[in-house]
């Protein structure tokens, strides 16, 4: 049928007359499969929507690649989409048919990995953050600086996570450096050798993260923005912040593969991820922080993503992660078992 | 040994034979399989032979600095299971009789029956500052004393020897308990004092039992991790915690078989090494 017909006859038709059926590729459980989301979706255009999950990026990409034409929306993180876009996996988007993109931070939309080749391949959609968190009860104050970890008043009482990358992009970040070019490796493992010292111990867990802190053995430790979120509204006393010097971020955005034949639909869908209407319940539900400025602007006051991670101030300051090659990958980890040795 | 008793003979060792191939040969050989592998033959991932994963570890200080902080690890842990095991299990063999004995027994075997994790996560409790020990030292003291022992050596050692006391106390409490009491009585009417009977008699009588103890604690503790991990902190990367990491967090399963078999190789190395005390003390 779509053969015969233009597209011009296409957008003058009934949205009950076009209805297709699109498949989503995600991870599960991650807001496009929200059983609400999908039924206010299929009311307001008649496209009823299919999923199917990946369980690691290399499977997403695997999947794109050998059934072509099977999906109409997948989401990639921004470090994975200059690849998907260099293989021919995906198509760029066209904002004429994304309304709410005007909506979007620019300096998201703007994101150096949704855009290879110069045009955007991917919606950003969500994003969050590895910073840090303190202990309200000894801040009164949240300090604004990376430097408290390095402070002596806080000895053996600072943790950072036990993991290679993580540690050596926060010393990076300590050290003024771009987290996804590091030059001056000496200046990162002094600094992480300084840090030492102060550690009590290396949290793995969200659990027992939330453990140290609440029997006061953490004064300040790095934290994922998500977790905090949690944490915060379980009533732990911690306060997450976002330092001068900057934070890790990662960002999710919702691409289309170049094979899918429902490109107007998968427009429509992708449209309606970044809404504020949905974006405002998901929130609700527990959701990682919005790309849409005006999402979050409509989130209630006291909420985290709103407050916290809502001020394009915030988002300015973040380093977005992009892809690491094996062999830094596995020179961070020989650097970090050394210093972990050496205690 | 005629027909029917080799057969009788075969089929009641047969179950203790397969038991040691399913539990303890094939897994062995699988991982000894793996660590002179380049990648782990799972799916559709290319591998082939190699001995990288051993020309790592001996390239690497990284290993040998953990090894050796393992070593002490294990030295100090079986060294305070000795010195607290053996009085304990004294009081237990000659002094108490009846009921106390089996109470004082409960106590020795109950950290078997609590799971390993429930026991760190309660001396955790106890140790950390402003926790059980801190308060109960601090309700005593006139003065102000701050006890923070969570995340340091010493609390690695009190969570292990904790774990592993009653190993020592078991087989020290049988060795002791075979000795004659006559014995004792003995050099006692020759005129021996204590000391010199427990150094002279009841020492070297024991040191089977101690010696089956110090190996039953050594061992497990140099390849130790949980402990090391929970209540170590900052202190708590041994060579068992980066096994452990290869296996679990890296995913270089072919490393940390390597690691293994390099620890492996070491403990026994140890255990040759001890061998002719061993002997000696069993017969």
């Amino acid at each position: 049928m779509k053969t015969i017909l233009t597209p011009a006859a296409l957008a003058l038709m009934t949205p009950m007359a076009l209805a297709d059926e699109i498949r989503v590729l995600n991870w599960q459980g991650y807001g496009t499969d929200l059983d609400w989301a999908i039924a206010a979706f299929t009311e307001a255009t008649g496209h009823t929507v299919v999923h199917e999950y990946f369980t690691s990026e290399q499977e997403m990409l695997t999947k794109l690649r050998t059934n072509p034409g099977a999906y109409d929306v997948v989401l990639i993180n921004s470090a994975f989409t200059p690849q998907a876009q260099a293989e021919g996996l995906i198509t760029p988007i066209d904002p004429m048919k994304v309304p709410n993109l005007a909506d979007v931070d620019p300096a998201l939309v703007a994101n150096q990995d949704l855009n290879p080749g110069g045009a955007l391949y991917g919606v950003p959609w969500t994003w969050g953050l590895t910073s840090f968190a303190v202990n309200t009860g000894d801040f009164p104050e949240a300090p604004t600086s990376l430097s408290v970890f390095w402070d002596p008043a806080f000895k053996g009482r600072v943790s950072i996570r036990d993991d290679a990358l993580e540690a050596v992009q926060f010393a990076a970040l300590a050290t003024g450096q771009n987290i996804n070019d590091i030059t001056d490796m000496d200046a990162v493992k002094a600094k992480l050798t300084e840090l030492m010292p102060q550690i009590a111990t290396f949290w793995g867990a969200e659990t027992d993260w939330n453990q140290n802190m609440a029997a006061g053995q953490f004064a300040v430790a790095t934290y994922w923005s998500g977790s905090a979120a949690r944490s915060i509204s379980e009533g732990l006393p911690v306060a997450f912040v976002v330092p001068e010097e900057g934070a890790i971020g990662w960002l999710d955005g919702l691409s289309i593969p170049a094979s899918s034949t429902k490109q107007d639909a998968a427009h429509a869908f992708i449209d309606w991820m970044i809404d504020p209407d949905f974006y405002v319940k998901w929130e609700a539900e527990g959701a990682p922080a919005t790309s849409n400025t005006a999402a979050a602007a409509a989130l209630p006051e006291e909420s985290f993503n709103r407050k916290v991670l809502g001020d394009p101030a915030v988002v300015a300051r973040v380093q977005f992660m992009r892809p690491v090659a094996d062999e830094t990958r596995e020179a961070y980890l020989a650097l970090w078992q050394e210093l972990k040795a050496g205690q | 040994m005629t027909r029917a008793e080799r057969i009788r003979a075969l089929g009641l060792l047969a179950p203790a034979y397969l038991w040691l191939t399913v539990a303890v040969f094939l897994p062995l050989s699988a991982m000894a399989f793996f660590s002179l592998l380049t990648e782990v033959p799972f799916g559709e991932r290319e591998w082939s032979f190699t001995i990288a994963n051993y020309t790592e570890v001996f390239g690497n200080p990284v290993y040998a600095t953990l090894l050796w902080k393992s070593l002490k690890l294990g030295f100090w842990v079986t060294f305070w299971c000795l010195v607290l095991g053996f009085p304990c299990a004294w009081i237990l063999a000659r002094m108490l009789k009846g009921r106390s004995r089996e109470v004082l027994f409960l106590l020795v075997i109950l950290p078997f029956w609590s799971n390993a994790l429930v026991r760190i996560f309660s001396w955790a409790i106890v140790l950390r500052g402003n926790g059980v020990l801190d308060r109960a030292v601090n309700a005593v003291l006139p003065w102000d004393v701050n006890i923070n022992l969570m995340f340091s050596e010493p609390a690695i050692i009190i969570g292990l020897v904790h774990s592993y006391l009653p190993y020592v106390i078991l087989t020290t409490y049988l060795s002791l308990q075979a000795i004659d009491e006559t014995l004792i009585e003995a050099a006692r009417s020759l005129g021996a004092r204590w000391p010199r009977i427990l150094w002279r008699l009841v020492l070297p009588l024991a040191l089977p039992g101690l010696i089956a103890g110090a190996v039953l604690v050594f061992v497990p503790v140099v390849g130790s991790f949980m402990e090391p991990r929970l209540l170590g902190g900052r202190f708590g990367t041994t060579y068992g915690t980066l096994i452990e990491d290869q296996f679990v967090a890296v995913f270089n399963w072919p490393l940390g078989a390597a690691l293994s078999f390099i620890l492996l190789a070491v403990v026994l190395v140890i255990l040759a090494a001890a061998s002719p005390a061993l002997r000696k003390a069993a017969t």
